[in-house]
């Protein structure tokens, strides 16, 4: 299935957090480069859904969804800014 | 920390983008009107009950439910803005889709559905957000197909706001009947020399069309942007390739890739 990216985050991650996450920029463990999540590619499966670095494609974080519970990961990415609104 | 200090921190307003985003929630949208957009898409007027309001260039989540209890839930770019609880979608049907065939097709004025939003602080534009970061830039939109919903409403929000900010829209288009918004675009683009409209098609040009149908080439693409040198802002919406193909141009053309703003459907 081909990737998107992380604007599509917006929905599924505004179910958990109270701030827009895809303008929170966050640094990725395995290269340093710092960018929004907006701006990282997405892919969307059956299992749930991977965040990987623009740059180098590490994955950032993973996201699967149940009906009863979600497991979030943000297992590649360090040093998360969010803006205040 | 004071408490004259808090106070005051208290009152700072934030940003004129962030301002412009209402928290999002879920909603239930009732279909108010649906007509042809062209022969592959549908445009949805939806009244969204307790809708805060959306900023140019969000998108919402449609979430269907079958009888079994199974949902399927898809993005869509909303092509209006401002704080009215009346959206505006427009629809490309996927071939293989699960909720776009239902929706272009089989969705009917009165019907109702599960939205959440208004979703997206990225790919937004906001009349006066530019102003606030220093000098004017212009701003480059380009569209690839249905890529063109968030842009539109972009482009509507800054005639609506009479802001002079020069824009330019770049929209690649299969032929004539497949263009989203035909007479809304020519119209801003009559209306305004704020607002240039480029069109290229793809596959079928109108007649007497000065060029023959093609993909927009890495020059053509230099041609009928803002150039790098005018250091503009770029959104750029459509398919995944589309979308990658032309930032990778922008950015050997010159421009910074801060400075590009990028929103991919996936498709093919």
């Amino acid at each position: 299935m081909q990737h998107v990216d992380g604007n599509a985050l917006a929905g599924p991650l505004a179910e958990f957090f109270t701030f827009d996450v895809t303008i929170a920029t966050a640094r990725c463990n395995g290269c340093g480069t710092v960018a929004e999540l907006a701006r990282a590619m997405v892919y969307q499966s059956g299992p749930g859904t991977v965040v990987r670095c623009s740059s180098c494609d590490a994955v950032l974080a993973t996201l699967v969804e149940a009906d009863d519970r979600a497991w979030i990961g943000f297992s590649g990415m360090s040093a998360i800014e969010v803006p205040r609104v | 920390m004071s408490d004259a200090s808090i106070a005051e921190r208290a009152t700072d307003a934030p940003s004129a983008a962030l301002r412009a985003v209402p928290r999002s929630g879920w909603h239930v949208a009732t279909v108010a009107a649906v007509r042809r957009e062209t022969p592959n898409a549908s445009r949805l007027e939806l009244d969204v009950d307790g809708w805060p309001g959306n900023a140019a260039g969000q998108h919402l989540d449609v979430r269907l439910t079958a009888p079994d209890g199974y949902t399927a839930t898809r993005s869509y770019s909303i092509a209006s803005s401002g704080p009215s609880s009346r959206v505006t979608l427009a629809v490309d049907k996927l071939p293989d889709g699960e909720v776009s065939p239902y929706l272009v097709d089989e969705v009917r004025a009165g019907d109702m559905l599960e939205v959440h939003g208004p979703l997206g602080a990225f790919f937004v534009w906001a009349p006066d957000q530019h102003r606030s970061l220093g000098p004017v830039r212009p701003v480059q939109l380009i569209a690839g197909g249905s890529g063109v919903v968030p842009l539109f409403a972009i482009a509507h929000a800054h005639a609506v706001a009479e802001d002079l900010t020069p824009f330019r829209m770049l929209y690649s288009v299969r032929t004539p009947d497949d263009i989203y918004f035909a007479d809304e675009l020519q119209a801003l683009a009559a209306a305004s020399d704020a607002f240039r409209l480029d069109l290229v098609y793809t596959r079928r040009t109108p007649d007497g069309w000065p060029t023959p149908a093609g993909r927009v080439m890495r020059d053509a693409l230099a041609a009928a942007v803002i150039p790098a040198a005018d250091h503009p802002l770029v959104y750029v919406c459509g398919s995944t390739g589309f979308v990658e193909q032309v930032a990778s141009w922008l950015i050997e053309l010159g421009h910074d890739a801060r400075s590009i703003r990028t929103e991919r459907y996936g498709g093919t």
